[in-house]
């Protein structure tokens, strides 16, 4: 059998695309953040990753196939375990033994693709468009005002708040779960949780404090 | 105590099974819970009626036989102990109380509560052992020095007993903390590292053959393990699985 094949080289697949996906993500909230206290920065720093070849045809597929690979194994994988028991229990107390947060990845993780659609809807079709489909010129100073712009709607602010919420509660179970998927159980254990626990509420918090300043500040 | 008794019924493999409703009266709370079950058994033969059928060997916590679901946990209520171990002082008078038997596609119901675990056999046939050299000139295996911090967590994942309430508790009826804790107690020894990668290709696949559901690190196995097995064994197998997968 290969590792692709086996349930435990898709857990371990599941586990090295989510570390990759919240490197990304953390990568991305540093940007965010940027244009909470500078535009011209944040207007520099997008460009610069908009325009970079290596950002641009590199990195950025990588990152697709990221995300592809981590949504396609999650359904999977779920799949899978949907026909692992075909007698449901009259009664069965999950929430007496594990969190609802690792009992309801496949839910919080359906919420986040949904925001994903609505993200690439928002920021990177058009993003596609400008350069690739329309050519337009170069114009490094679009992008803080393209993105207060997209946050002047309260319902796309309150979407983006309880996406951001259900992150949270994916990575609270997910990000420790990596470790432990790809065999790391040992004396750094409980620092890898307790850093999850802040991460996994610092991010996105913070994703949507930069929605709401950007909302509220924005006349 | 007297309970209303809600139980899984199902003649055999083939058939649908249903919840039935008894109630038992004048229950000790210093019953275990298989004696409650042995009155109950004794109540319905006096009616007429088909006796439950359930697994039930040592009575003492080591044969991992009891499978009981009770009240939506495996071995009920309580925390590190078999069916047999769990008394009716965990109850009140007065309680309903669910009983089904441990679910999961791998475990087939035979008869009312008891299911059939050989895939948990077939599981250890695949690489659950050290084959031994039996010429006549095997070492003793006291005149091996083993790390006392291996031996001792050899021995914590060798309490396994093989009950199956870690697929029963699982909601994707995943098998890893068994499968991990005989990979381990091999893993870790000297004497089992010969064998090492084969073993955890093996029982691995093995696994993935009889159906069982895919770890995604609940923990609930671990909380409901009648012997306490760690989740640090399903590190460790998915560590040992790595490496053997990429050696060969």
């Amino acid at each position: 059998m290969t590792l692709a094949a086996s349930s435990i080289g898709r857990k371990v697949m599941m586990a090295l695309s989510g570390l990759f996906l919240v490197l990304f993500l953390t990568q991305h909230f540093s940007i965010n953040l940027l244009s909470v206290f500078s535009e011209s920065l944040f207007n520099q720093v997008s460009h610069f990753m908009g325009n970079n070849p290596i950002v641009q045809f590199i990195l950025q597929p990588i990152l697709i196939f990221g995300v592809l690979l981590h949504f396609t194994m999650g359904f999977l994988l779920e799949l899978q375990n949907s026909k692992s028991r075909s007698v449901k229990y009259d009664s069965y107390k999950g929430s007496t033994n594990a969190s609802w947060m690792s009992r309801n990845m496949i839910l919080s993780g359906i919420v986040i693709l949904s925001f994903l659609g609505l993200h690439f809807y928002d920021f990177w079709f058009p993003e596609m468009n400008y350069k690739y489909i329309e050519v337009l010129p170069l114009d490094a100073d679009r992008y803080f005002e393209e993105m207060v712009h997209k946050f002047q709607s309260p319902a796309r602010v309150a979407i983006y708040a309880l996406s951001f919420i259900f992150l949270s509660l994916h990575l609270f179970h997910g990000f420790a779960s990596s470790f432990q998927s790809v065999g790391v159980n040992n004396k750094y254990s409980k620092s890898i949780k307790s850093f999850t626990v802040i991460f996994s509420i610092v991010i996105p918090l913070g994703f949507i404090f930069i929605a709401l300043f950007h909302h509220l500040t924005a006349f | 105590m007297n309970l209303t008794l809600k139980v899984w019924r199902q003649a055999n493999a083939d058939v649908k099974g249903k919840i039935e409703t008894y109630q038992i009266e004048g229950i000790s709370p210093d019953m275990s819970f298989l004696e409650m079950m042995d009155m109950l058994n004794e109540d319905l033969m006096s009616k007429g009626i088909d006796p439950v059928a359930f697994d039930h060997d040592c009575r003492e916590g080591i044969c991992g036989m009891c499978s009981m679901f009770i009240n939506g946990e495996a071995h009920g209520p309580d925390r590190l102990v078999t069916t047999c171990q769990l008394h009716m002082r965990k109850f009140n008078d007065g309680d309903t109380i669910t009983i089904e038997p441990f679910r999961a596609k791998a475990f087939p119901v035979i008869k009312d509560l008891t299911v059939d675990r050989s895939s948990f056999d077939r599981v250890q046939q695949a690489g659950g052992f050290v084959s031994v050299n039996t010429s006549g000139n095997t070492q003793d295996a006291n005149a091996i020095p083993i790390d006392k911090h291996d031996a001792d967590k050899a021995f914590d994942a060798a309490t396994c007993i093989g009950c199956g309430a870690c697929v029963a508790t699982c909601k994707n009826a995943s098998a890893m903390l068994f499968v991990s804790a005989k990979v381990s107690q091999y893993a870790l020894l000297p004497q089992g590292k010969v064998e090492a990668i084969d073993r955890v290709l093996n029982m691995v696949k093995q696994m993935d053959e009889e159906g069982f559901g895919n770890c995604t690190n609940t923990g609930a196995c671990e909380v409901e393990c009648p012997k306490g097995i760690s989740l640090e064994n399903i590190a460790r197998m998915n560590r040992e699985y790595l490496f053997a997968s990429l050696k060969g």
